[in-house]
């Protein structure tokens, strides 16, 4: 039951992301164009109201509902960032989405996301199982 | 009311929705928002195997896969009840180059011309289903995030990595729209 606020979470988030038509593969054309703003306008409102939100939760030292204090994950960098970097944007320029919106393409009814989704989790089993050949 | 919902909703009320689930989930849960583990989690779950970037317990994570549930669920209301699968207005620019390219369908969101099942067994489909997913999924975990964890809670928390990351998601998202993607669609 516990996980039952993540699932309402995340269906807010779906009906936004379908909604604001970020799912399309035709806006994702537009955005690499540099034909319209929509995607732009999107992305930047989302960090700038993600990190009013992280602000606020640092000055007034916010904590979780059951009382925890909150823990932001610090991101570290090697150089795996650029490489699966630039080859996540290959990818994301074809398929017309990131793994959120494949998510939502299947709710939306497109069964052939289905099989971009299995293909995206057999890249990310690749990945683990020869990740100590890899460049990082 | 519900007709404003109908309408495409615009990037400023989306967009802050969206960001929204940063500070979220991390008072909900404690949790950083981010939708690409979810692949690896599920990998995890369903492939048996000793590899030890998977061995670790995936039950723990498991929030993430509830969220990605929501996501699916979310897109079946989105287009079932608010119009979510209606054409999309794109510019006319978009729409002169990729009606060159030959794409015919401006009916939903996807064109009918890529992303239908009489592609499954052509070359256009094994490219744009089956290794663009490959992509996706070997390039996010390789980044350790995707649009969600780096330009999204990375970059609202400042980590100039993620900044490295979302550069990078552009730079190949644009050499490939640019240099490749018209040949593609030729296939």
């Amino acid at each position: 039951m516990r996980n039952v606020k993540y699932l309402l979470a995340g269906l807010l988030f779906g009906v936004v992301l379908v909604k604001s038509q970020v799912v399309s593969w035709f806006r994702i054309q537009e955005m690499f164009r540099f034909e319209s703003f929509h995607m732009y306008g999107i992305i930047g409102s989302a960090v700038i109201t993600g990190m009013i939100g992280v602000w606020l939760i640092k000055k007034f030292k916010i904590r979780t509902i059951n009382g925890e204090n909150i823990v932001i994950p610090k991101k570290e960098f090697d150089w795996g960032i650029v490489y699966g970097g630039l080859i996540f944007g290959c990818g994301w320029a074809i398929t017309g989405a990131c793994p959120g919106p494949l998510f939502a393409l299947i709710g939306v009814g497109y069964p052939v996301i289905i099989l971009t989704l299995l293909s995206a989790v057999f890249g990310v089993w690749i990945y683990g199982r020869w990740r100590d050949k890899l460049p990082h | 009311m519900i007709s404003f919902l109908q309408e495409p909703w615009p990037w400023y009320i989306a967009g802050p929705i969206l960001g929204l689930a940063v500070p979220a989930l991390f008072i909900i849960g404690n949790k950083p928002f981010g939708i690409s583990s979810s692949l690896k989690h599920i990998c995890a779950a369903c492939i048996p195997s000793k590899v030890p970037f998977f061995s670790y317990d995936w039950k723990k994570e498991s929030w993430n896969l509830f969220f990605v549930a929501g996501i699916v669920t979310g897109g079946w209301i989105a287009s079932a009840f608010l119009g979510g699968n209606d054409a999309v207005a794109i510019s006319s620019g978009a729409a002169q180059t990729l009606q060159n390219a030959g794409i015919t369908d401006y009916s939903a969101l996807l064109p009918a011309d890529i992303f239908s099942a009489d592609q499954l067994f052509t070359w256009r489909g094994f490219i744009f289903f089956v290794l663009g997913g490959f992509l996706v999924g070997f390039g996010t975990r390789y980044a350790n995030g995707c649009t969600s964890g780096h330009s999204i809670t990375g970059l609202a928390t400042l980590q100039w990595p993620s900044l490295v990351a979302t550069c990078c998601f552009m730079a190949g998202g644009l050499v490939t729209t640019w240099f490749i993607l018209p040949y593609l669609l030729k296939l």
